[in-house]
Protein backbone atom coordinates (compact mmCIF):
# COMPACT_ATOMS: atom_id res chain seq x y z
CA UNK A 1 0.00 0.00 0.00
CA UNK A 2 0.93 3.58 -0.73
CA UNK A 3 1.93 5.73 1.85
CA UNK A 4 1.08 9.56 1.51
CA UNK A 5 2.84 12.12 3.71
CA UNK A 6 1.27 15.06 5.12
CA UNK A 7 2.39 17.45 2.20
CA UNK A 8 1.45 14.95 -0.65
CA UNK A 9 -2.12 15.27 0.71
CA UNK A 10 -1.83 19.32 1.32
CA UNK A 11 0.04 20.07 -2.37
CA UNK A 12 -2.94 18.27 -3.93
CA UNK A 13 -5.40 20.11 -2.19
CA UNK A 14 -3.78 23.25 -2.61
CA UNK A 15 -3.52 22.51 -6.43
CA UNK A 16 -6.98 21.97 -6.52
CA UNK A 17 -8.01 25.14 -4.22
CA UNK A 18 -6.89 27.58 -7.20
CA UNK A 19 -9.96 26.01 -9.09
CA UNK A 20 -12.10 26.89 -5.92
CA UNK A 21 -10.48 30.45 -6.36
CA UNK A 22 -10.61 31.15 -10.18
CA UNK A 23 -14.70 29.54 -9.91
CA UNK A 24 -15.26 32.07 -6.61
CA UNK A 25 -13.60 34.91 -8.78
CA UNK A 26 -15.79 33.73 -12.09
CA UNK A 27 -19.07 33.44 -10.34
CA UNK A 28 -18.77 36.85 -8.01
CA UNK A 29 -17.66 38.91 -11.34
CA UNK A 30 -19.76 37.36 -13.90
CA UNK A 31 -22.55 37.29 -11.01
CA UNK A 32 -21.77 41.05 -10.21
CA UNK A 33 -22.58 41.73 -13.85
CA UNK A 34 -25.73 39.95 -14.56
CA UNK A 35 -26.75 40.96 -10.81
CA UNK A 36 -26.69 44.62 -11.71
CA UNK A 37 -28.63 43.99 -15.04
CA UNK A 38 -30.97 42.14 -12.84
CA UNK A 39 -31.32 45.09 -10.55
CA UNK A 40 -32.02 47.76 -13.08
CA UNK A 41 -34.43 45.78 -14.30
CA UNK A 42 -35.84 45.15 -10.71
CA UNK A 43 -36.37 49.06 -9.93
CA UNK A 44 -37.39 49.91 -13.41
CA UNK A 45 -40.08 51.78 -14.43
CA UNK A 46 -40.94 49.28 -16.86
CA UNK A 47 -43.35 46.55 -14.96
CA UNK A 48 -42.61 43.63 -17.44
CA UNK A 49 -39.04 43.95 -16.96
CA UNK A 50 -39.85 44.40 -13.15
CA UNK A 51 -41.54 41.28 -12.67
CA UNK A 52 -39.80 39.11 -15.04
CA UNK A 53 -36.38 40.32 -12.87
CA UNK A 54 -38.39 39.46 -9.45
CA UNK A 55 -39.67 35.82 -10.52
CA UNK A 56 -35.78 35.30 -11.52
CA UNK A 57 -34.64 36.26 -8.30
CA UNK A 58 -37.79 34.34 -6.42
CA UNK A 59 -36.59 31.31 -8.44
CA UNK A 60 -32.82 31.15 -7.78
CA UNK A 61 -33.77 32.23 -3.70
CA UNK A 62 -36.54 29.63 -3.68
CA UNK A 63 -34.44 26.69 -4.91
CA UNK A 64 -31.43 25.02 -4.01
CA UNK A 65 -28.21 25.64 -5.24
CA UNK A 66 -27.40 21.86 -5.87
CA UNK A 67 -30.78 21.72 -7.47
CA UNK A 68 -30.10 25.19 -9.29
CA UNK A 69 -26.86 22.80 -10.69
CA UNK A 70 -28.36 19.66 -11.67
CA UNK A 71 -30.68 21.79 -13.69
CA UNK A 72 -28.00 23.35 -15.53
CA UNK A 73 -25.69 20.12 -15.71
CA UNK A 74 -28.28 18.09 -17.40
CA UNK A 75 -31.22 19.91 -18.50
CA UNK A 76 -28.99 21.94 -20.86
CA UNK A 77 -27.60 18.71 -22.93
CA UNK A 78 -31.23 17.79 -23.66
CA UNK A 79 -32.15 20.93 -25.27
CA UNK A 80 -28.49 20.24 -27.22
CA UNK A 81 -26.23 22.44 -25.44
CA UNK A 82 -22.85 20.06 -24.49
CA UNK A 83 -22.13 21.13 -20.92
CA UNK A 84 -18.77 20.40 -19.26
CA UNK A 85 -18.79 20.11 -15.42
CA UNK A 86 -16.57 23.19 -15.09
CA UNK A 87 -19.19 25.51 -17.77
CA UNK A 88 -22.34 23.94 -15.85
CA UNK A 89 -20.50 25.50 -12.46
CA UNK A 90 -19.65 28.91 -14.06
CA UNK A 91 -23.16 29.03 -15.37
CA UNK A 92 -24.90 27.68 -12.11
CA UNK A 93 -22.97 29.92 -9.76
CA UNK A 94 -23.28 32.73 -12.28
CA UNK A 95 -26.90 32.98 -11.84
CA UNK A 96 -27.46 32.12 -8.35
CA UNK A 97 -25.08 34.88 -7.41
CA UNK A 98 -26.88 37.13 -9.83
CA UNK A 99 -29.74 36.93 -8.00
CA UNK A 100 -28.32 37.01 -4.30
CA UNK A 101 -26.42 40.05 -6.14
CA UNK A 102 -29.48 42.04 -7.24
CA UNK A 103 -31.74 41.25 -4.00
CA UNK A 104 -29.10 42.82 -1.36
CA UNK A 105 -27.99 45.53 -4.18
CA UNK A 106 -32.20 46.48 -4.37
CA UNK A 107 -32.25 47.24 -0.62
CA UNK A 108 -28.83 49.58 -1.37
CA UNK A 109 -31.53 51.60 -3.71
CA UNK A 110 -33.88 51.50 -1.31
CA UNK A 111 -32.06 52.79 1.60
CA UNK A 112 -31.43 55.90 -0.85
CA UNK A 113 -34.12 58.42 -0.18
CA UNK A 114 -36.90 59.02 -2.49
CA UNK A 115 -36.27 62.97 -2.73
CA UNK A 116 -33.24 62.12 -4.37
CA UNK A 117 -35.12 60.30 -7.40
CA UNK A 118 -38.25 63.32 -7.08
CA UNK A 119 -35.07 66.11 -7.53
CA UNK A 120 -33.49 64.16 -10.06
CA UNK A 121 -37.04 63.61 -11.98
CA UNK A 122 -37.29 67.38 -11.78
CA UNK A 123 -34.31 68.25 -13.37
CA UNK A 124 -35.59 66.20 -16.45
CA UNK A 125 -33.92 62.96 -16.10
CA UNK A 126 -34.43 59.85 -17.40
CA UNK A 127 -34.50 56.81 -15.14
CA UNK A 128 -30.97 55.37 -16.56
CA UNK A 129 -29.13 58.92 -15.96
CA UNK A 130 -30.91 59.07 -12.48
CA UNK A 131 -29.91 55.57 -11.88
CA UNK A 132 -26.07 56.20 -12.86
CA UNK A 133 -25.74 59.87 -11.61
CA UNK A 134 -27.77 60.23 -8.72
CA UNK A 135 -29.34 56.48 -7.37
CA UNK A 136 -26.57 54.05 -7.82
CA UNK A 137 -23.85 56.39 -6.70
CA UNK A 138 -25.17 56.36 -3.42
CA UNK A 139 -26.42 53.00 -2.90
CA UNK A 140 -22.41 51.82 -3.99
CA UNK A 141 -21.84 53.15 -0.42
CA UNK A 142 -24.33 51.25 1.36
CA UNK A 143 -23.50 48.17 -0.83
CA UNK A 144 -20.24 47.54 -0.40
CA UNK A 145 -19.81 45.91 3.12
CA UNK A 146 -23.17 43.14 2.38
CA UNK A 147 -21.78 42.54 -1.43
CA UNK A 148 -17.92 41.57 0.14
CA UNK A 149 -19.72 39.64 3.09
CA UNK A 150 -21.58 38.06 0.13
CA UNK A 151 -18.51 36.89 -1.62
CA UNK A 152 -18.26 34.59 1.04
CA UNK A 153 -21.30 32.71 0.27
CA UNK A 154 -20.04 32.53 -3.61
CA UNK A 155 -16.79 31.10 -2.05
CA UNK A 156 -18.54 28.07 -0.26
CA UNK A 157 -21.72 27.60 -3.13
CA UNK A 158 -18.42 26.32 -4.93
CA UNK A 159 -18.09 23.22 -2.80
CA UNK A 160 -21.70 21.87 -3.97
CA UNK A 161 -19.68 21.72 -7.52
CA UNK A 162 -18.15 18.62 -6.40
CA UNK A 163 -21.37 16.99 -6.71
CA UNK A 164 -21.40 17.44 -10.69
CA UNK A 165 -18.08 16.21 -10.33
CA UNK A 166 -16.05 19.71 -11.15
CA UNK A 167 -12.66 19.03 -9.21
CA UNK A 168 -12.79 21.80 -7.00
CA UNK A 169 -11.06 21.33 -3.41
CA UNK A 170 -13.96 19.85 -1.71
CA UNK A 171 -14.12 16.91 -4.85
CA UNK A 172 -10.45 16.70 -4.55
CA UNK A 173 -10.46 15.69 -0.67
CA UNK A 174 -13.31 12.90 -1.59
CA UNK A 175 -10.61 11.77 -4.15
CA UNK A 176 -7.94 11.66 -1.42
CA UNK A 177 -9.56 10.23 0.90
CA UNK A 178 -10.53 7.18 -1.17
CA UNK A 179 -7.10 6.89 -1.55
CA UNK A 180 -5.49 7.60 2.18
CA UNK A 181 -8.25 6.57 4.04
CA UNK A 182 -7.90 9.80 6.58
CA UNK A 183 -11.20 11.65 6.10
CA UNK A 184 -10.36 13.11 8.94
CA UNK A 185 -7.30 14.93 8.00
CA UNK A 186 -8.13 15.54 4.55
CA UNK A 187 -12.05 16.95 5.23
CA UNK A 188 -10.10 18.86 8.11
CA UNK A 189 -7.25 20.21 5.82
CA UNK A 190 -10.15 21.40 3.08
CA UNK A 191 -12.29 22.95 5.89
CA UNK A 192 -8.85 25.13 6.63
CA UNK A 193 -8.37 26.25 3.29
CA UNK A 194 -12.06 26.99 3.11
CA UNK A 195 -11.21 28.84 6.17
CA UNK A 196 -8.10 30.41 5.25
CA UNK A 197 -10.21 31.87 1.68
CA UNK A 198 -13.36 32.76 4.16
CA UNK A 199 -11.94 34.82 7.07
CA UNK A 200 -10.43 38.06 5.45
CA UNK A 201 -13.24 38.36 2.97
CA UNK A 202 -15.17 38.74 6.51
CA UNK A 203 -12.61 40.78 8.52
CA UNK A 204 -12.62 43.16 5.29
CA UNK A 205 -16.42 43.71 5.37
CA UNK A 206 -16.40 44.50 8.68
CA UNK A 207 -13.77 46.77 7.69
CA UNK A 208 -15.37 48.37 5.24
CA UNK A 209 -18.44 48.78 7.17
CA UNK A 210 -16.96 50.61 10.02
CA UNK A 211 -14.99 52.71 7.72
CA UNK A 212 -17.78 53.96 5.25
CA UNK A 213 -20.00 53.96 8.25
CA UNK A 214 -17.39 56.87 9.96
CA UNK A 215 -17.33 58.78 6.36
CA UNK A 216 -20.97 59.19 6.47
CA UNK B 1 -53.69 91.25 -19.21
CA UNK B 2 -55.02 90.97 -22.75
CA UNK B 3 -57.61 88.70 -23.26
CA UNK B 4 -55.50 87.16 -26.20
CA UNK B 5 -52.56 85.64 -24.12
CA UNK B 6 -52.35 82.73 -23.36
CA UNK B 7 -51.57 81.59 -19.56
CA UNK B 8 -47.76 80.06 -18.98
CA UNK B 9 -49.37 77.28 -17.15
CA UNK B 10 -52.98 75.85 -17.68
CA UNK B 11 -54.66 73.87 -15.13
CA UNK B 12 -58.09 71.99 -15.90
CA UNK B 13 -59.82 69.89 -14.34
CA UNK B 14 -57.10 68.60 -12.25
CA UNK B 15 -58.37 64.96 -10.46
CA UNK B 16 -56.31 62.87 -8.24
CA UNK B 17 -57.06 60.36 -5.76
CA UNK B 18 -55.21 58.13 -3.48
CA UNK B 19 -57.07 54.98 -2.59
CA UNK B 20 -60.60 55.76 -2.11
CA UNK B 21 -59.74 59.62 -1.09
CA UNK B 22 -60.11 62.11 -3.40
CA UNK B 23 -57.73 65.17 -3.06
CA UNK B 24 -58.45 67.00 -6.03
CA UNK B 25 -61.40 67.36 -6.95
CA UNK B 26 -61.36 68.87 -10.58
CA UNK B 27 -58.99 72.15 -10.18
CA UNK B 28 -58.93 74.61 -12.88
CA UNK B 29 -56.39 77.52 -12.44
CA UNK B 30 -54.17 79.31 -15.06
CA UNK B 31 -51.15 80.90 -14.36
CA UNK B 32 -49.70 83.94 -16.51
CA UNK B 33 -45.74 84.38 -17.16
CA UNK B 34 -44.03 86.62 -14.44
CA UNK B 35 -47.29 86.47 -12.20
CA UNK B 36 -45.89 85.10 -8.53
CA UNK B 37 -48.99 82.59 -6.95
CA UNK B 38 -48.86 81.41 -3.63
CA UNK B 39 -51.07 78.55 -2.45
CA UNK B 40 -52.31 78.43 0.96
CA UNK B 41 -54.90 76.17 2.61
CA UNK B 42 -54.49 73.56 5.66
CA UNK B 43 -52.74 70.40 5.25
CA UNK B 44 -54.19 67.93 3.43
CA UNK B 45 -56.16 70.22 1.26
CA UNK B 46 -54.23 69.10 -1.74
CA UNK B 47 -52.08 72.01 -2.32
CA UNK B 48 -48.80 70.18 -2.20
CA UNK B 49 -50.47 67.29 -4.68
CA UNK B 50 -51.54 70.22 -6.82
CA UNK B 51 -48.49 71.49 -6.85
CA UNK B 52 -46.45 68.48 -7.34
CA UNK B 53 -48.64 67.17 -10.30
CA UNK B 54 -47.62 70.59 -12.48
CA UNK B 55 -44.26 68.10 -13.23
CA UNK B 56 -45.66 65.04 -13.57
CA UNK B 57 -44.40 64.39 -9.56
CA UNK B 58 -48.00 63.05 -9.33
CA UNK B 59 -49.88 61.43 -11.70
CA UNK B 60 -53.20 62.97 -12.22
CA UNK B 61 -56.37 60.60 -12.56
CA UNK B 62 -58.17 63.01 -15.19
CA UNK B 63 -57.87 66.89 -16.15
CA UNK B 64 -54.74 68.36 -18.47
CA UNK B 65 -51.92 70.42 -17.42
CA UNK B 66 -50.59 72.70 -19.84
CA UNK B 67 -47.23 74.49 -19.20
CA UNK B 68 -45.61 76.94 -22.41
CA UNK B 69 -47.20 74.64 -25.01
CA UNK B 70 -46.38 71.29 -22.90
CA UNK B 71 -49.18 69.24 -22.13
CA UNK B 72 -49.50 66.48 -19.13
CA UNK B 73 -52.22 64.20 -18.65
CA UNK B 74 -53.43 60.93 -17.12
CA UNK B 75 -51.78 59.05 -20.34
CA UNK B 76 -48.52 60.46 -20.32
CA UNK B 77 -45.42 59.24 -19.76
CA UNK B 78 -42.56 61.19 -21.30
CA UNK B 79 -42.29 63.92 -19.21
CA UNK B 80 -38.86 65.12 -20.53
CA UNK B 81 -39.63 68.35 -22.30
CA UNK B 82 -42.01 69.83 -19.94
CA UNK B 83 -39.72 68.99 -17.03
CA UNK B 84 -37.13 71.18 -18.52
CA UNK B 85 -39.73 74.31 -18.39
CA UNK B 86 -40.83 73.30 -14.87
CA UNK B 87 -38.08 73.67 -11.90
CA UNK B 88 -39.23 72.74 -8.74
CA UNK B 89 -37.71 73.47 -5.00
CA UNK B 90 -38.27 70.89 -2.40
CA UNK B 91 -38.95 71.49 1.39
CA UNK B 92 -36.08 68.76 2.22
CA UNK B 93 -33.51 70.07 0.04
CA UNK B 94 -32.94 66.91 -1.36
CA UNK B 95 -29.39 68.20 -2.75
CA UNK B 96 -27.06 65.23 -4.51
CA UNK B 97 -25.14 64.46 -0.87
CA UNK B 98 -21.70 62.79 -2.95
CA UNK B 99 -21.80 66.10 -5.07
CA UNK B 100 -20.57 69.15 -4.59
CA UNK B 101 -22.79 72.34 -4.85
CA UNK B 102 -21.02 73.10 -7.77
CA UNK B 103 -21.69 69.75 -8.91
CA UNK B 104 -25.34 69.71 -7.89
CA UNK B 105 -25.78 72.68 -10.18
CA UNK B 106 -23.88 71.21 -13.35
CA UNK B 107 -25.13 67.46 -13.31
CA UNK B 108 -28.20 68.21 -15.19
CA UNK B 109 -26.83 70.73 -17.49
CA UNK B 110 -24.65 67.97 -18.54
CA UNK B 111 -26.43 65.09 -18.52
CA UNK B 112 -30.21 66.29 -20.17
CA UNK B 113 -29.13 69.69 -21.73
CA UNK B 114 -25.68 67.97 -23.18
CA UNK B 115 -23.41 71.28 -22.61
CA UNK B 116 -20.39 71.10 -22.81
CA UNK B 117 -17.85 71.67 -19.21
CA UNK B 118 -17.28 75.28 -20.34
CA UNK B 119 -20.93 76.16 -20.47
CA UNK B 120 -22.01 74.30 -17.51
CA UNK B 121 -19.32 75.69 -15.03
CA UNK B 122 -20.11 79.42 -16.42
CA UNK B 123 -23.76 78.79 -15.49
CA UNK B 124 -23.37 76.70 -12.27
CA UNK B 125 -20.99 79.35 -10.95
CA UNK B 126 -23.51 82.39 -12.26
CA UNK B 127 -26.72 80.53 -10.26
CA UNK B 128 -24.50 80.07 -7.09
CA UNK B 129 -23.59 83.43 -7.02
CA UNK B 130 -27.30 84.63 -7.93
CA UNK B 131 -27.99 83.05 -4.83
CA UNK B 132 -25.42 84.24 -3.26
CA UNK B 133 -22.94 81.28 -2.60
CA UNK B 134 -20.84 82.16 -5.34
CA UNK B 135 -17.63 81.09 -2.92
CA UNK B 136 -19.43 77.73 -1.83
CA UNK B 137 -18.95 75.84 -5.33
CA UNK B 138 -16.65 72.78 -4.07
CA UNK B 139 -18.38 72.76 -0.73
CA UNK B 140 -20.18 69.22 -0.07
CA UNK B 141 -24.38 69.64 1.24
CA UNK B 142 -23.17 68.24 4.58
CA UNK B 143 -20.91 71.25 4.61
CA UNK B 144 -23.63 73.75 4.22
CA UNK B 145 -26.13 75.33 6.75
CA UNK B 146 -30.07 74.53 5.87
CA UNK B 147 -30.57 77.82 4.13
CA UNK B 148 -27.54 77.02 2.23
CA UNK B 149 -28.45 73.94 1.24
CA UNK B 150 -31.98 75.30 -0.04
CA UNK B 151 -30.05 78.23 -1.93
CA UNK B 152 -28.02 76.03 -3.80
CA UNK B 153 -30.82 73.55 -4.51
CA UNK B 154 -33.16 76.94 -5.69
CA UNK B 155 -29.78 77.93 -7.90
CA UNK B 156 -29.70 73.72 -8.98
CA UNK B 157 -33.30 74.65 -10.84
CA UNK B 158 -32.71 78.04 -12.12
CA UNK B 159 -29.53 76.84 -13.96
CA UNK B 160 -31.86 74.38 -16.23
CA UNK B 161 -33.82 77.99 -17.27
CA UNK B 162 -37.05 77.53 -16.43
CA UNK B 163 -39.95 78.88 -17.58
CA UNK B 164 -41.79 78.28 -13.83
CA UNK B 165 -40.30 77.23 -10.75
CA UNK B 166 -42.40 75.77 -8.12
CA UNK B 167 -41.69 75.68 -4.77
CA UNK B 168 -43.00 73.21 -2.03
CA UNK B 169 -43.00 74.54 1.17
CA UNK B 170 -39.43 75.03 1.10
CA UNK B 171 -38.51 77.10 4.18
CA UNK B 172 -40.30 74.81 6.37
CA UNK B 173 -37.91 72.66 7.16
CA UNK B 174 -35.41 75.69 7.97
CA UNK B 175 -34.61 77.02 11.05
CA UNK B 176 -36.09 80.28 11.71
CA UNK B 177 -33.01 82.33 11.62
CA UNK B 178 -32.29 81.03 8.32
CA UNK B 179 -35.94 81.45 6.29
CA UNK B 180 -35.30 85.17 5.67
CA UNK B 181 -32.12 84.41 3.82
CA UNK B 182 -34.30 81.47 1.35
CA UNK B 183 -37.05 83.91 1.36
CA UNK B 184 -35.22 86.70 0.18
CA UNK B 185 -33.64 85.19 -3.19
CA UNK B 186 -37.63 84.29 -3.70
CA UNK B 187 -38.20 87.70 -3.41
CA UNK B 188 -35.60 88.88 -6.06
CA UNK B 189 -36.37 86.33 -8.60
CA UNK B 190 -40.23 87.87 -7.98
CA UNK B 191 -38.90 91.09 -8.95
CA UNK B 192 -36.67 89.84 -11.64
CA UNK B 193 -39.96 88.63 -13.61
CA UNK B 194 -39.71 84.92 -12.96
CA UNK B 195 -43.09 82.69 -12.46
CA UNK B 196 -43.40 81.41 -9.55
CA UNK B 197 -45.68 79.34 -7.37
CA UNK B 198 -45.36 78.66 -4.10
CA UNK B 199 -46.81 76.00 -1.85
CA UNK B 200 -46.18 78.23 1.74
CA UNK B 201 -47.02 78.99 5.37
CA UNK B 202 -45.39 82.65 5.19
CA UNK B 203 -47.87 84.60 5.61
CA UNK B 204 -46.21 87.94 5.38
CA UNK B 205 -44.33 87.00 2.54
CA UNK B 206 -47.23 85.82 0.43
CA UNK B 207 -49.09 89.29 1.18
CA UNK B 208 -45.57 91.18 0.17
CA UNK B 209 -44.57 89.24 -2.58
CA UNK B 210 -47.39 87.44 -4.08
CA UNK B 211 -49.59 89.15 -7.13
CA UNK B 212 -52.34 86.08 -6.37
CA UNK B 213 -53.28 83.86 -3.23
CA UNK B 214 -54.93 80.70 -3.94
CA UNK B 215 -56.75 79.28 -1.07
CA UNK B 216 -57.27 75.62 -1.01
CA UNK B 217 -59.84 73.74 0.78
CA UNK B 218 -61.02 69.94 -0.02
CA UNK B 219 -59.52 69.82 -2.84
CA UNK B 220 -60.93 72.51 -4.47
CA UNK B 221 -59.92 76.37 -5.10
CA UNK B 222 -61.97 77.53 -2.40
CA UNK B 223 -60.63 81.62 -2.86
CA UNK B 224 -58.49 83.17 -4.88
CA UNK B 225 -57.22 86.71 -6.01
CA UNK B 226 -55.08 89.32 -4.43
CA UNK B 227 -53.20 88.84 -1.12
CA UNK B 228 -54.63 91.76 0.52
CA UNK B 229 -58.22 91.77 -0.72
CA UNK B 230 -58.69 87.73 0.24
CA UNK B 231 -56.47 88.56 3.96
CA UNK B 232 -58.76 92.07 4.75
CA UNK B 233 -62.02 90.59 2.99
CA UNK B 234 -62.21 86.67 2.85
CA UNK B 235 -65.71 85.68 1.56
CA UNK B 236 -65.85 81.88 2.41
CA UNK B 237 -65.78 81.02 6.32
CA UNK B 238 -62.81 78.48 5.94
CA UNK B 239 -60.27 81.30 4.76
CA UNK B 240 -61.70 83.48 7.07
CA UNK B 241 -60.87 80.46 9.75
CA UNK B 242 -57.74 80.00 8.46
CA UNK B 243 -56.23 83.13 8.35
CA UNK B 244 -57.54 83.85 11.85
CA UNK B 245 -55.69 80.32 13.02
CA UNK B 246 -51.97 81.30 11.14
CA UNK B 247 -52.38 85.51 12.62
CA UNK B 248 -53.45 83.93 16.45
CA UNK B 249 -49.93 81.96 16.16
Amino acid sequence: MLNFTLWDILSNLLLAARWTVLLSLIAFVSGGVAGLLLLVARVSPVPPLRVAARLFIEVFQGTPLLMQLFIVFFALPLIGIETSAWTSAAVGLTLFTAAYLAEIWRGCVEAVPKGQWEASASLAMTFPEQMRHVILPQALRIAVPPTVGFSVQVVKGTAVTSIIGFVEVTKAGTMITNATFQPFLVYGLVGLIYFALCYPLSLSAKALERKLNVAR
Amino acid sequence: MSPVKTPLVKLSAIRKSFGPVEVLKGVDMAVEEGQVVAMIGRSGSGKSTLLRSINGLERIDGGVIEVDGECVDPGQIDLRALRQKVGMVFQQFNLFPHLTAGENVMLALKVVKKQDKATTRAAAEAALAKVGLGHKFDAYPSQLSGGQQQRVAIARSLAMAPKVLLCDEITSALDPELVAEVLGVVRKLAEEGMTLILVTHEMRFAREVCDRLVFMHGGRIAEQGPPAELFDRPSTPELAQFIGMVEAR
